[in-house]
Order: C-alpha cells, then sequence, then structure tokens
C-alpha cells in the first residue's frame, strides 16, 4: 500500500507542476492576481505531494519492504538503520526523488519567502521552476520509477554497494544537489527576466541570496565527497579530476562567477547580460552534471546502472533547458538596457576579470571532462584525460585569479587608483615574500613552486586582513571608532574577507599535501616497525571482528614518535556477504591539521600485510578551507540587506486577498 | 575613455585570456592524455616504446604471480591476445584472476606494459567499461553478461 501512496502523490505532484507551469504564465501576460496567485499553493501543495512521495521510499526501506524492487536491489534487512535511510538516494530511482524533492522545496520557499517580489516575477519564476519539475516528474515516473513492486517479493535484498555504506554518503549528495537544485532559482530568475523584457539592480539583489545558499551547499558538498573518496577509496587522494567530480566542479566555477558578477548588477546596475547568461549557464551546468552522472556515459561510482532510455531522456531535457534558455536569451538579451560606466581599473573591473578567469578555467575543465567523450563518439578512439591536463590548464588559471583577489576588495567602485592599492597592500606583499622565504628555508629547494604556493595564500589571507582593517580604519582612527565601525561593518563585508581567506586556506592544504606528502607501501610482518617523516608505525598482528551485515579483518599498529606513543591505529576489510565484496577501511590518524593514513592491502600466507601508510601534511586545511569559504557565504546570506534591502513594490498591499 | 574604448579594453583582455587559455588546452591535449588499447590493440598497432598507454581487458587465470617488496605481475586478455602488466604496490580490492582490470602505465621494448596505475571494480556486478568494449571487439562478450559499469579504485597517487 504505501508504496502505491507514493506513487500516486508523485503523479499529483506532477498534475500540480504542469497548473503551476501553465496558469500563473498566464497570469502574469494577463495581469490577473487571481491567477498569478495560483502558483504560490500549487507550489507549496508540489512540495507536499514530493515530500509525501520521498517519506513513503523511506519507509518501504526502513521496514525492509522486499517487493519493491527498488529496496530489493538495493538494502539489507541486517543493514544498520543509518543505512537504510541513505541508500533511499544511494540508488538511481532514489536519488532522481531527491532531486526533485530539493527542487520542490526551493520552488516552495520561493513561494513562502517571496512575499516582497513584484508578482508578475514571482508568477513567472514559479511557473519556470514548475517546467523544470515537470520534465524531472515525467523522467522518473516514466523511466526511474521507484515505487515498482515485484510480482514475487525476494526474503532478502541485495544490499547497498558497501562502498556506499558510509556516513560520508549520508551527507554528501543532499548537499551537492542542494547546491545543483539551487542554481534553478537562479535560472528561473533570469528565465523570468527574460519573459519580462526587465531587469534592474533589485532583480540582483533578489538573486543573490538564492544563488549564494546554492553556491554554500554546493561547496561543502564539493569538499564532503573530496574527503569521501580520501578516507573511502583507500589511495589517499582527494581529487581525480574524474568526469564526475569535474561535473560538480564546473557549477561550482559559474555559480562563483555569478555571485561576483551579481554584486556588480546590483550596486552598479551594469553587467546585466553578462549576469543572466551565467545564471543561465550555472544551471545548465547542473544539468550537464546530472546527465553525466546520470546517463552512464561515464563510468563510475555514481553511474548506478546503464539504461540509454534514460540518457536519452535527459538528454532531452537538457537540450531543451539549455538550447531554450539561451535561445530566449539571444532573443531577449538585446531589450534589455545597458547599465552604468566603468574604468578597467575599478572594482566593476576586478570583477570582470574574476568573471573572466574563472569562466575560462571553467571551459578548460568542460573541454577537459567532455573531449574524450566527443572523440569518442566521432572516432571510437578512447583516451584518458588527467591530473597532468588540468594540472597544465586549470592551475595557470587559477593563480592570477587568486592573486588578483586582495586587489580586487580594495579597489573603490567606477574608478579604482591601483597604485594606491598596492601601497595599502604591502604589509600582504611583505608576509606573502617572508612565507616564501621561509618556506623556502625550512622545505628546501627541492620543490620550487610549492613555497610560492604558500607565499600566495599568505598574500591573500593578510590582504583580506587589510581589507577589514581599512574598513575599520583600523590603526588610523582611535581604536574605539575602529571598534565600533567594525560593530557596523556590513556582515557581507566580513563574509567576503573570510570566503577568500578559505580558498587561501584550501591552498595551503594542496600545496602541503601534494608536495610534502610521504609514502611507504610495503609488506610488514608481526612485530615489524616502518617509520616515515618521523614516525615510527609497528605491526601488532591481526584481529578479526563481525559487523552487523559484514565481517572485519584488521591490522592492529601502533604509532610513536621520539619513542613516545602517539596512538593506535586499525585499517580494516571489510567482506560484505550478500555481494561477496570487499572494502577497506583506512585508519585516519590527525596530528593538528596534518594526517597520518594507513590503509591495509592483502593479507600473504606468511602472515605478512600489504600496507599503504601516508603522511599528509596540513591535509586537513583543504577541506577546512571549503568550510570556511561556505562560512563566509553563511555570515554574507545573514546580512540585513539581502533580506529586508530590496524596495517592497507599492502594489503588493493591494493585491494580497481579503482574509 | 570612451565607452567604445573600454568595450575594446574589455574584448581585448578577454580575447587574450581565451586564447592563452586555448593555447595551454591544445598543448596539454597533445602531450598528457593517454589512449586507451585492447590487448589485441598493443599487440598489432605496433605502439612506441615508451609511449604511455591504457590496456584493458580479463586477468588471465593463473598468470598472476606475487614476488618480493609488493612486485607482481599479470597477464591481461581479451581473448584473442595478451600483454604482461607489472607493477608494484597494493592492487584493489576486486583485483581478482578471471576479473576486468584497466592497467596504466609504460610499454616497454618486448610488449611489457610497467603499469604504476591498476584499476578495478568497485562493485562485483559491474566491469569497467573499456573492458567491455575490449571483449566485445574480439568477440569474447556475451550479451547480459553482466551490467557494464564500473572505475576507480586503487590509484598510486
Amino acid at each position: 500500500m504505501i508504496p502505491e501512496i507514493g506513487h500516486y502523490a508523485l503523479v499529483l505532484a506532477l498534475g500540480l507542476a504542469l497548473i503551476q507551469a501553465t496558469v500563473p504564465l498566464y497570469g502574469a501576460a494577463r495581469r490577473d492576481a487571481a491567477l498569478m496567485q495560483l502558483g504560490t499553493s500549487t507550489a507549496v501543495m508540489q512540495f507536499v505531494f514530493v515530500a509525501g512521495s520521498f517519506a513513503a521510499l523511506t519507509a518501504c526501506y526502513v521496514t525492509s519492504d522486499f517487493s519493491v524492487a527498488n529496496v530489493f536491489e538495493n538494502s539489507h534487512s541486517m543493514m544498520p538503520l543509518v543505512y537504510k535511510f541513505t541508500s533511499v538516494w544511494g540508488n538511481h530511482e532514489g536519488s532522481m526523488l531527491l532531486w526533485v524533492l530539493i527542487l520542490a522545496l526551493f520552488g516552495a520557499s520561493v513561494a513562502l519567502f517571496g512575499g516582497n517580489l513584484p508578482v508578475t516575477l514571482k508568477a513567472n519564476v514559479l511557473a519556470v521552476q514548475a517546467w523544470i519539475a515537470c520534465s524531472f516528474y515525467f523522467f522518473i515516473l516514466l523511466t526511474s520509477n521507484p515505487f515498482l513492486r515485484l510480482a514475487q517479493p525476494p526474503l532478502e535484498g541485495r544490499d547497498l554497494n558497501p562502498i556506499l555504506q558510509d556516513p560520508g554518503l549520508a551527507i554528501h549528495p543532499p548537499l551537492l544537489y542542494l547546491g545543483y537544485v539551487g542554481f534553478s532559482i537562479a535560472f528561473s530568475f533570469a528565465i523570468a527576466a527574460l519573459i519580462e523584457g526587465r531587469i534592474d539592480a533589485a532583480w540582483a539583489r533578489w538573486v543573490r541570496p538564492w544563488t549564494l545558499a546554492a553556491w554554500m551547499f554546493l561547496t561543502v558538498g564539493i569538499a564532503m565527497g573530496s574527503y569521501w573518496a580520501y578516507y573511502e577509496l583507500g589511495w589517499g587522494g582527494f581529487w581525480f579530476w574524474d568526469p564526475v567530480e569535474n561535473a560538480s566542479l564546473m557549477p561550482w566555477l559559474a555559480g562563483t562567477a555569478l555571485l561576483h558578477s551579481a554584486v556588480v548588477m546590483e550596486k552598479r546596475n551594469a553587467l546585466k547580460i553578462w549576469t543572466i547568461l551565467l545564471a543561465i549557464l550555472a544551471f545548465s551546468l547542473s544539468l550537464i552534471g546530472t546527465f553525466l552522472v546520470r546517463s552512464g556515459v561515464l563510468t563510475s561510482v555514481h553511474a548506478f546502472a546503464e539504461d540509454p532510455s534514460r540518457g536519452i531522456f535527459i538528454l532531452c531535457i537538457l537540450v531543451l533547458f539549455i538550447g531554450g534558455g539561451l535561445s530566449l536569451f539571444a532573443w531577449r538579451a538585446p531589450l534589455l538596457r545597458q547599465g552604468g560606466l566603468f574604468a578597467p581599473v575599478s572594482r566593476e573591473g576586478a570583477l570582470v576579470f574574476n568573471n573572466l578567469f574563472l569562466t575560462t578555467a571553467c571551459l578548460t575543465v568542460f573541454v577537459g571532462t567532455l573531449y574524450p567523450l566527443a572523440l569518442e563518439a566521432f572516432n571510437g578512439e578512447k583516451i584518458s584525460v588527467g591530473a597532468p591536463f588540468f594540472n597544465l590548464t586549470f592551475a595557470p588559471l587559477f593563480i592570477p585569479l587568486m592573486f588578483a583577489m586582495p586587489f580586487g576588495t580594495l579597489l573603490a567602485w567606477k574608478r579604482g587608483d591601483l597604485l594606491g592599492v598596492a601601497q595599502r597592500l604591502m604589509t600582504a606583499f611583505a608576509i606573502g615574500i617572508a612565507a616564501i622565504a621561509i618556506t623556502f628555508a625550512a622545505a628546501g629547494a627541492e620543490h620550487v613552486l610549492a613555497p610560492f604556493g604558500i607565499g600566495l595564500a599568505a598574500f591573500v589571507i593578510i590582504g583580506a586582513l587589510v581589507d577589514l582593517a581599512e574598513r575599520i580604519a583600523l590603526f588610523r582612527a582611535p581604536f574605539a571608532t575602529s571598534w565600533s565601525r567594525a560593530r557596523g561593518l556590513q556582515r557581507s563585508a566580513w563574509g567576503t574577507a573570510i570566503a577568500h581567506a578559505g580558498v587561501a586556506v584550501t591552498l595551503i592544504g594542496i600545496t602541503g599535501a601534494a608536495t610534502w606528502g610521504t609514502e611507504r607501501i610495503v609488506a610488514m610482518k608481526e612485530g615489524q616497525t616502518i617509520t616515515l617523516s618521523g614516525y615510527a608505525l609497528t605491526f601488532d598482528g591481526m584481529v578479526q571482528r563481525a559487523g552487523p551485515n559484514f565481517r572485519v579483518l584488521a591490522g592492529k599498529f601502533t604509532l610513536r614518535e621520539g619513542g613516545g606513543v602517539v596512538g593506535v591505529m586499525e585499517p580494516s576489510k571489510r567482506t560484505f556477504g550478500a555481494r561477496g565484496m570487499t572494502t577497506t577501511e583506512a585508519a585516519l590518524l590527525s596530528r593538528g591539521v596534518s594526517q597520518l593514513y594507513l590503509s591495509l592491502g592483502d593479507v600473504n600466507g606468511d602472515g605478512s600485510a600489504a600496507i599503504r601508510f601516508y603522511y599528509k601534511p596540513l591535509v586537513l586545511l583543504i577541506w577546512l578551507g571549503a568550510v570556511v569559504m561556505a562560512l563566509g557565504g553563511a555570515l554574507s546570506l545573514s546580512d540585513r540587506r539581502l533580506r529586508v534591502g530590496a524596495p517592497k513594490p507599492a502594489a503588493k498591499t493591494a493585491l494580497q486577498p481579503a482574509e | 575613455m570612451t565607452r567604445k574604448q573600454r568595450r575594446l579594453t574589455l574584448i581585448g583582455g578577454s580575447l587574450a585570456v581565451l586564447g592563452i587559455a586555448a593555447a595551454l588546452v591544445l598543448f596539454a591535449l597533445k602531450d598528457s592524455i593517454v589512449f586507451f588499447n585492447s590487448p589485441s590493440d598493443v599487440v598489432q598497432k605496433q605502439i612506441a616504446p615508451g609511449t604511455r598507454i591504457r590496456v584493458g581487458g580479463l586477468v588471465e587465470p593463473g598468470s598472476l604471480k606475487k614476488g618480493e617488496n609488493l612486485q607482481i605481475s599479470f597477464k591481461v586478455t581479451d581473448g584473442a591476445h595478451e600483454v604482461s602488466v607489472r607493477y608494484q604496490g597494493i592492487v584493489p580490492d576486486l583485483f581478482r584472476e578471471g576479473q576486468g582490470v584497466v592497467a596504466e602505465g609504460r610499454l616497454e621494448p618486448g610488449g611489457l606494459l610497467a603499469a604504476d596505475t591498476v584499476l578495478a571494480k568497485h562493485d562485483e556486478r559491474y566491469m569497467p567499461r573499456e573492458v567491455v568494449d575490449a571483449l566485445k571487439k574480439s568477440g569474447r562478450w556475451q550479451e547480459g553478461e553482466m551490467n557494464a559499469d564500473a572505475h576507480v579504485v586503487g590509484k598510486k597517487p
């Protein structure tokens, strides 16, 4: 019964979405307030029905109802409860249901919190949002129904892919989807603005919080995925330039560019057309990401199953929205009026520089990700484009971008004084150069580029502090004045400085782990000790245990530094009976922001165990940096101006229905 | 500056950055991509020694030999031809004789592949796509034998 209710709720949500996709649009064209208002209630009810559908699927998983094909394929009665919840989205059908759930959540949020939007804009935005929703409801109902029943229900399920039975999986997909799908709001706003043929600074002010929220979730989601790959896949790498990773990086780069260009539009009423284009592109790249990951054109842990009809269906959605969006853009964008003027050296100029480099970097990732697919389709040759390609193309674009960061925040709007800014950044330069010298002295000249990475990061962090100091006139005014200024400073200014510093923190982590990391891969006998970067690791023997739905074979190791015991490390292998599959669970030991990483290989006949032992200096900063970036975003999002700043339309009160 | 001059500066700057990026991409595509080959390709195509390639197929049963210091050697086959592979390190969890594998490394004179990366499957139900295609090409693949899918476990950094 429950699966049927879930299925039916999804069909009802589709019905509501079809109404929402058409009626408010017609209402906006006819200026009919009642028809436009309909979008609000359908958006909220749509969310209620999708949530009900999602709850139904969750209930099937929790009660291990193996008469549902999806549950049978991806669950097991012995699986811990938390993984019964997470396996709801640990498969293709369920994850698409999560996708539409989040889409409906965003739609309902616009409906509920968009009270200060002009009514026609709100109606159009909700209609566009419903177009997206409709296409994905059709996709789920026609090609990937999660509620299909089996005629003869089996007694036991086939278990979730063990590699996905991990707390990381619980958080990574929902966060990533919140990011991907969040950009749909920016897209809907852009399309609505093109339909109306009117756009102003207030538009940017409404779009920015949504983009910012999506960007924050995407940032944390990508970091979470990277950390999960780091500890679960067992080879200690944090970024593989795998197409599925690139699929999430591209919308992030476009979204970051969008955040910055929306600032120019909001403050100076310039770059309107470009901002609209970026809003379309950011969501298009999210759709391309969904297509790459879900269609089976790529082979990875994310491609749950290969089914050509699904791939073609998503490709159609892709062509419809990207093609439609860009065509509408080409047709209507010339109607939008040009905004304010600015000199090349100005805050606007710096933000254009930012956009130029971010979109170019995004383009190189796009080429590197899709070129192998295009080549294979074209002449059947198979190639792999890996880290060397991206190190050569992506990194050279990111370095000038980071170097320009502190300049950008210090330049004045309209016309800036580059020399004056450089003078104010003298402290940051000096500390950056000192950081380079210290790193050279400490680490030697073996890796020439690494000290410059650290120096650049120091420059960016100090640059962010200088920006804050300038704003509150620290050391120039009496301390009390600075204090009161600091308290009165807009939260978005703090947010900018913190997010920029976060990028630098990530850079330090990448530099540290990539250049000064050490590793040993050896076969160890019981009682044997090996050393790595000043740490001594002793193998104490193997132990066996039983887990809920797996068996554990663990190695016991003691880690010592200078004679004293630092800790015990227990890397293990888990064998899952239901699928006959083994996973490697690495043991991690944090020392400050550095980590020791131990993973277990084969156990040989003579009792020796193959191990991989890594020392990863500063590695935690990679993900901490991403968290700092997201914190900056959150602080900026809490800025009062973003919530109440947009001028309220005068007509609003007149349009509210009598109660 | 007039509006026109400003616009020209902007367009010129953008073109310069795009030009540099395009040059980098072309250079990188020439030098840092790796071609995939089936064992039959390796035997028939006369690939120059020292070339970095990927080879995919099944680990030939009975060919896996373990040596000192985690040295292993095995043969990758597509049913028609085979390539010997040498590797030092830890192989992925699902690396087994008779199973699909993708090895990446330099081809040595004599046709031996000195691999630095060995990729196997994520899941007992699926197989690297390259392997499926290589087997299909040599006619050893039965449709519906396995759900095709997978990769990336066991990358030696």
